[in-house]
């Protein structure tokens, strides 16, 4: 039994991953926006088998929030052994490019915001001196692509800033686990067309689940995206360009 | 769907016609719908609230009955009824009214239905139960999802000490030992069916096991959950059932008993689903595909008459059929207006698709089971004619009338169709 922080629990891959931690009857802090959602999703935890579950209605750009949400958190729970970030957007990759105030939103959501909150929670954690923070970047961070350049920047500065603090707190007992999913069929890709690499939340929350009892510090999921994104990374620059990706 | 929360995503003005489908596992044609839209209710696989005190337990419609029973179990509480398959929704047991082995000791599913909300695609939302909107309550049992979307249900659960089933296994050498095993067995076992040897003819003509099963009563050993070993990869372009295979099939289970009795302490799943144990098991019959018939006979001599003609109809003109299943519904009545089980006796039948034969032999089936004044299960048809239909369920005028005027199915589409079904 552990006690497990989640924001954006409404979010596929998270409500599907905090289904395993209530089978185990984890503790749960659960945090989401939207206050009827984040109901539903604790009813349902609570019948799977988590112990106490608590509930927080918070928005990811409400920046001057996140200190207290982490204090309310470790009141609740005493102490954490895991906070998952797993809230995010998928900006509309046009509209960005017209408005920088679109851009801007879309960049405080998954680029900002996740730093925030993990500024708070590592302090809080270094503190306890024990814990993990597990954050669901995107195989869209490790290079930018014409398609989908704003959110891949966002991504990959939270992969970079993940990087720099599991570098950070490896010497304090804090674990940084940086998770990159691949393609994932959820309401935020409803309208993508579907082939052989989208994989379900069920299967990237069951990756995530044991990349934890793993202490892995950057997990590919499915694995396969680890060899994709080599691949990927490896293109020299100048044929890059060329692509249309 | 995602959330319960939000409203149907029906568009006011939209023409087309929807359908609620949860997780596909009806045989034939009343969760499709070829000229409309379906609408995904797995998404809706949240519990609302158990209580493990009273067995009560309300989830949303697209929670299989599988989540169920990974809920509910541990705690000493069983789904009232289960089908043959862990891998249905709640709004699926409901909108077919599902039967399982102690249909005579329980009755149907929805015997133990409490309260449900119903979405209609005016914006409506009704709770339903045997006090409000009892109309809409009885229609939508049985009701084949027609009459709006089941967001979520509540039903009673029932006591079981632990996880282990006391099973009996009886062969018989022909219908008349069936009729007299099930009758004293029916009054001890909760849990009765039995496997027929459906191709069987002249003197094994009607043989079979007769299966038998109680929740077990003492605190045994734990017996573990069977593993899942064999899943069929892809589906195969032939058909591996056939006359030869199916008749060695059967034959070979018939004999596999050596014992003319004998008894087993198993696990609840493989006792109520052993063909969960083979996924996509449905791809051994090729692209082609099989049907099920399964029908209800009055329990009278007339329906034992009707039994002992339909199979061997079946048997003359060369019926394919690897499981042949029988057992006596109780007398139990369901709330549901559409409900398939009334008291009598149920043959369901697996076959394999042999051309047009197949089709007019089922055909000359519906005539047997309408002359005694039988039904035939909507779940698991693919091609009954209308007036079939409309035989079998003279009330279906009043779930027309129920029915959400933005829903509809290829299956309510064929059986309100023509003389012909088309």
């Amino acid at each position: 039994m552990a006690n497990r922080f989640i924001f954006g629990v409404t979010s596929s891959i998270a409500e599907a991953t905090a289904r395993l931690f209530a089978v185990d009857g984890d503790n749960l802090f659960l945090v989401a926006r939207d206050q009827v959602k984040l109901h539903i999703i604790a009813d349902d935890l609570r019948v799977r088998g988590a112990g106490k579950v608590f509930t927080a209605v918070v928005d990811a750009r409400a920046f001057d929030t996140h200190r207290q949400l982490f204090e309310d958190a470790f009141t609740a729970l005493e102490s954490i052994d895991t906070i998952l970030i797993a809230h995010g957007t998928l900006p509309d990759q046009k509209s960005c490019e017209a408005s920088f105030e679109e851009l801007r939103k879309e960049f405080e959501t998954n680029g900002l915001a996740v730093m925030s909150l993990l500024t708070h929670a590592a302090n809080q954690l270094v503190q306890q001196g024990s814990g993990t923070l597990c954050v669901i970047s995107s195989v869209a961070g490790d290079r930018g692509r014409q398609s989908n350049y704003v959110y891949g920047a966002a991504k990959g500065a939270v992969s970079v800033f993940l990087q720099g603090l599991r570098n950070r707190l490896s010497s304090c007992g804090v674990h940084v686990m940086t998770v990159k999913p691949g393609f994932v069929d959820t309401p935020m890709t409803r309208d993508f067309d579907k082939n052989m690499l989208w994989t379900t939340p069920e299967k990237i929350a069951s990756g995530i689940y044991n990349a934890l009892q793993k202490k892995k510090d950057i997990v590919y999921l499915p694995w396969f995206w680890a060899l994709i994104m080599w691949i990927i990374r490896l293109i020299p620059e100048p044929i890059f360009k060329r692509l249309r990706l | 769907m995602n959330w319960r929360c939000q409203p149907l995503p029906i568009p006011a003005g939209s023409e087309v016609s929807w359908l609620p489908f949860g997780n596909g596992r009806s045989y034939g044609d009343v969760c499709l719908n070829r000229e409309g839209l379906l609408l995904d209710t797995k998404p809706l696989d949240r519990f609302i609230s158990f209580d493990p005190k009273r067995g009560i337990l309300r989830c949303e419609s697209g929670v299989l009955l599988d989540d169920i029973l990974a809920v509910t179990v541990p705690h000493g509480w069983f789904p009232p009824v289960v089908p043959g398959t862990r891998f249905v929704t709640m709004g699926g047991a409901i909108a077919n009214d599902i039967h399982g082995k102690n249909h005579h000791s329980a009755g149907t599913f929805g015997c133990h239905l409490r309260r449900f909300e119903l979405a209609r695609s005016d914006g409506r939302r009704l709770r339903c139960s045997r006090s409000e909107n009892q109309e809409l309550f009885n229609a939508t049992i049985g009701g084949l999802g027609l009459t709006g979307l089941i967001v979520w249900a509540e039903i009673s659960l029932k006591r079981i000490n632990n996880q282990v089933m006391d099973v009996e296994v009886i062969r018989f050498a022909n219908l008349g030992d069936f009729f007299e095993i099930s009758e004293y067995s029916d009054l001890e076992y909760e849990y009765t069916v039995a496997w027929l040897d459906s191709m069987a003819r002249g003197k094994k003509f009607g043989r079979g096991h007769f299966v038998r099963g109680n929740h077990s009563a003492c605190c045994t050993k734990p017996i573990a959950a069977p593993k899942r070993r064999l899943s069929i990869p892809v589906e195969l372009p032939f058909s591996l059932v056939n006359r030869t295979t199916a008749r060695i099939f059967n034959s070979l289970y018939y004999k596999k008993q050596g014992r003319v009795r004998s008894t087993a302490l198993v696990h609840y799943e493989s006792f109520f689903f052993p063909l969960d144990s083979i996924l996509h098991w449905n791809r051994i019959y090729g692209s082609q595909g099989f049907l099920q018939y399964q029908c209800l006979l009055p329990p009278d001599s007339r329906g034992k008459d009707a039994l002992e003609e339909l199979l061997t109809k079946g048997a003359q003109q060369g019926l394919v059929s690897f499981l042949g299943v029988l057992k006596v519904f109780g007398n139990k009545l369901s709330p549901g207006l559409l409900s398939f089980p009334r008291p009598g006796i149920t043959l369901a039948l697996d076959i394999c698709i042999d051309g047009d034969n197949t089709f007019r032999l089922l055909d000359d089936f519906d005539s047997i089971v309408q002359t005694v004044g039988g039904a035939v299960y909507p779940c698991k048809d693919a091609r009954m004619s209308g007036t079939a239909f409309r035989n079998y369920y003279p009330q279906f005028a009043e779930l027309e009338r129920m029915r959400d005027p933005k829903i509809n199915s290829s299956f309510w589409r064929r059986i309100s169709g023509g003389e012909n079904g088309q």
